[in-house]
């Protein structure tokens, strides 16, 4: 099992890829944490939105991710 | 049909839904139509919408259900496109049908307003065949701030 990172607008071309699996974690630290260093670094910013299995999550410290979750990273909106 | 809220991935002729949406509510007083495309102007060759659909509908289909607490509809329409657009395609389309106007006018405006600002859409232009994300607008932000 995995989890299922999805990056939206821009973060898309940071990854170099609209999505990514990688090897389960308990929190977003961890995922964080093994992802290339300018990536997690363009994750982790105040204004990036973090939805698990698509829903908002409010307070991203306090989440704890299961295995199998989608973890969706969303930068602002550039309007419809 | 008081709420009819689509995403489309493929061009579309905005009378083909505007025409039925109007006879669907007979007695009606006034439909007002907001239809966006895309603009031809700054060397734009195209657009790319993207959009996240665990989120992105939901969002749409919560902002319709505001319009319809907020103003007396009888109905209201949202359609938004998504995916690769050139200049002079529809991108959006509101339509609210009320008994008296006011409240059709103002429900596209604050729908429109709130597509603009805070719906789940990330959109990036083709420039001089360079691709490149676009930000958002402080005048979205301002927009929004008409409504409380």
């Amino acid at each position: 099992m995995a989890l299922r990172l999805v990056f939206l607008g821009r973060l898309a071309d940071a990854a170099g890829t609209p999505e990514r699996e990688v090897a389960p974690a308990a929190t977003l630290a961890e995922v964080l944490a093994a992802l290339e260093p300018a990536l997690a670094e363009a994750l982790a910013a105040g204004n990036v939105r973090i939805a698990v299995n698509g829903t908002l999550v409010a307070d991203r410290a306090a989440l704890i991710l299961a295995d199998g979750d989608e973890l969706a990273f969303l930068p602002p909106v550039s309007g419809g | 049909m008081a709420r009819d809220v689509r995403l489309l991935d493929r061009m579309f002729n905005p009378g083909q839904f505007v025409g039925p949406f109007t006879h669907a509510h007979p007695g009606l007083g006034g439909v007002c139509t907001f239809v966006g495309e895309v603009r031809g102007d700054s060397g734009v060759e195209a657009l790319e919408l993207s959009h996240y659909a665990p989120l992105t509908l939901p969002g749409m289909e919560a902002l319709a259900d505001r319009a319809l607490a907020r103003f007396d509809l009888m109905g209201i329409l949202v359609i938004h496109r998504v995916g690769l657009m050139v200049p002079g395609e529809p991108i959006v389309l509101v339509s609210a049908a009320a008994r008296h106007r006011r409240d059709a006018i103002q429900a596209v405006d604050f729908t429109m307003d709130h597509l603009k600002s805070d719906s789940w859409f990330w959109k990036r232009e083709k420039v001089g065949g360079q691709w490149c994300w676009v930000e958002p607008r402080a005048d979205d932000y301002s927009d929004l701030a008409r409504w409380g």
